[in-house]
């Protein structure tokens, strides 16, 4: 790790400011990603200002019938809330699919949104990565790519966001809050929030330099089953090759989002529309365009028949 | 003869070798005195009970404060990425992995590690029951696979749902398949998960 000085922030917009004002500052909350890619020297940050004091770690109902998530909420109190399990039961199945108990009760809410690619060759600091160093050069192209990208992925980038949370919270159109240094605030729709790599692959999410997420909300709640399927390679413990966060509605109506596919948790409204028609139907809207390399084209097929197992199991609910 | 040596091919290298490095040492003290000292800062935290105040480079990591600085080596480094499990400890009455985790983030926790769970003397219940079911082979994990059972329990018992629990509005259970998905984040390579299992059913079926 490179040397770095550190301080407790005392409110958001302080903490903010503090990030703004200092060239190579980052906010610092559980710390379970940062933390590993400072080890490497991914991330080499000058300093540090730690937020766990900022009093944003309490569930809250909004006055619209939905849910307010503090930033500082840990993945174990966010999937244990009984309002989460019984209102937006996608968010908890999909956290508890994710990473270790032990990480769980350390990981934020803010900070699992902005966890970084697991692409082997943006870990790699030998690998050409224009995520890490812009214009180095994509080693994943032509190279081992098949946890990675099929849609969404450009020229200069094939890798993938890797987080379950954010998919439950795609489906759930989610809107995620911050305030900025100067102290303003604004609400950004989960849609919106992480990028496709285009032509800046290094920019990982629409947030301002020093703009601090304080909240996640989450609209009133949509009834109908809630399903988080996880493909992968191990039974627990492991990354999405695939993984599909479904809301199915009695008359096979419904909505969803992929996991694993792209740079952002993959909803296309358009094929939602379609559910009733069946898995097929809606993958060929979700993924029309899609630009699979040899190694990863087989994630296409695996979310269609991943979508059918959800909608069966929606059926006989 | 000595004359000849000294005019030598060996005798030129020699002394050419010597005045290049009395020439270079100069240099490099300068570049040492100029490299700044990374930043330290004071820490507090309560260990195993104990209230410990320590002075530490930004950098260390919970894991490094606990083995290196206050010598309880029981907590192991597997990875130091926070995907073995071998650093987990207990802050707050919650597991977590220490090696992901800077020193500075805990001040004013409780950190509870092996050492505090139990001693030869006096073994907690789940080192007990490691014991009689041959729960380890090479006790590398065995650490951090104690600290975590004991917390699973725990968790079982508030109700923290799990990934294999089919109804998430029940109260999850001790059974074998919810113990092994909750233990997922502890790796062993001597293989001794089945009878980690047991000795976690046995504890957890003595409190029921």
């Amino acid at each position: 790790m490179k040397p770095f000085t550190y301080e407790r922030a005392t409110t958001p917009a302080e903490a903010a400011a503090a990030v703004a004002r200092q060239p190579g500052a980052k906010f610092l909350a559980g710390g379970t990603n940062l933390l590993d890619l400072m080890k490497l020297e991914i991330e080499t940050p000058r300093h540090l200002v730690d937020v766990q004091d900022l009093k944003l770690d309490r569930i809250e109902p909004t006055k619209d019938g939905g849910l307010r998530i503090g930033a500082l909420v840990t993945n174990t109190a966010l999937a244990a809330d009984t309002r989460v399990r019984r209102d937006y039961g996608v968010l908890t199945r999909a956290i508890v699919a994710g990473a270790s108990g032990q990480l769980r009760n350390k990981a934020t809410t803010a900070g699992n949104l902005l966890q970084r690619t697991r692409c082997p060759y943006f870990y790699d600091p030998n690998m050409p990565c224009n995520k890490r160093k812009p214009g180095s050069g994509c080693a994943a192209i032509g190279g081992y790519s098949r946890q990675l990208a099929v849609i969404g992925s450009s020229d200069q980038c094939i890798a993938t966001y890797p987080g379950d949370m954010a998919v439950a919270m795609r489906v759930l159109d989610a809107t995620v809050e911050t305030v900025k240094a100067d102290g303003t605030t604004r609400a950004i729709p989960i849609a919106d929030f992480h990028r496709l790599p285009g032509d800046k692959p290094h920019l990982d999410n629409n947030l301002e330099a020093g703009e601090l997420i304080t909240a996640v909300t989450l609209p009133r709640p949509l009834g109908g089953t809630h399903h988080y399927k996880k493909v992968r390679d191990r039974a627990s413990y492991a990354f999405a090759l695939v993984s599909v966060a479904a809301v199915i509605q009695k008359d096979g109506s419904g909505r969803v989002a992929f996991g694993g596919v792209a740079h952002k948790p993959w909803r296309v409204e358009a094929a939602d529309a379609v559910m009733t028609q069946g898995a097929a139907a809606v993958t060929a809207k979700a993924f029309a365009n899609a630009r699979p390399t040899e190694d990863n084209a087989f994630k296409i097929p695996l979310a269609t028949r991943a979508l059918a197992a959800t909608i069966a199991e929606g059926k006989s609910a | 003869m000595m004359s000849e040596m000294e005019m030598s091919r060996r005798g030129v290298l020699a002394g050419s070798a010597a005045a290049t490095a009395l020439a270079a040492a100069p240099q490099v003290e300068a570049q040492l005195a100029k490299a700044a000292a990374p930043p330290t800062m004071p820490v507090s935290l309560t260990v195993n009970g104990k209230r410990r105040d320590l002075n530490l480079d930004t950098r260390t990591t919970l894991l490094d404060a606990l083995r290196e600085h206050l010598k309880l080596t029981g907590t192991k480094k597997g990875c130091d990425h926070g995907q073995c499990g071998a650093c987990t400890v207990i802050v707050n009455g919650e597991r977590i992995n220490s090696c992901l985790s800077l020193a500075v983030q805990h001040q004013g926790d409780e950190v509870k590690t092996i050492e505090g769970l139990g001693t030869p003397d006096k073994l907690h219940p789940m080192q007990a029951a490691f014991v009689r079911h041959d729960g380890y082979q090479c006790g590398y994990c065995t650490p951090g696979q104690i600290c975590s059972a004991v917390a699973v329990l725990d968790e079982i018992k508030r109700g923290v749902p799990s990934h294999v629990q089919a109804d998430l509005s029940a109260r999850p259970q001790p059974t074998n398949i919810e113990m092994r998905e909750r233990m997922s984040g502890n790796i062993c390579r001597c293989g001794a998960y089945s009878n980690i299992a047991e000795a976690m059913a046995e504890v957890a079926g003595a409190k029921a």
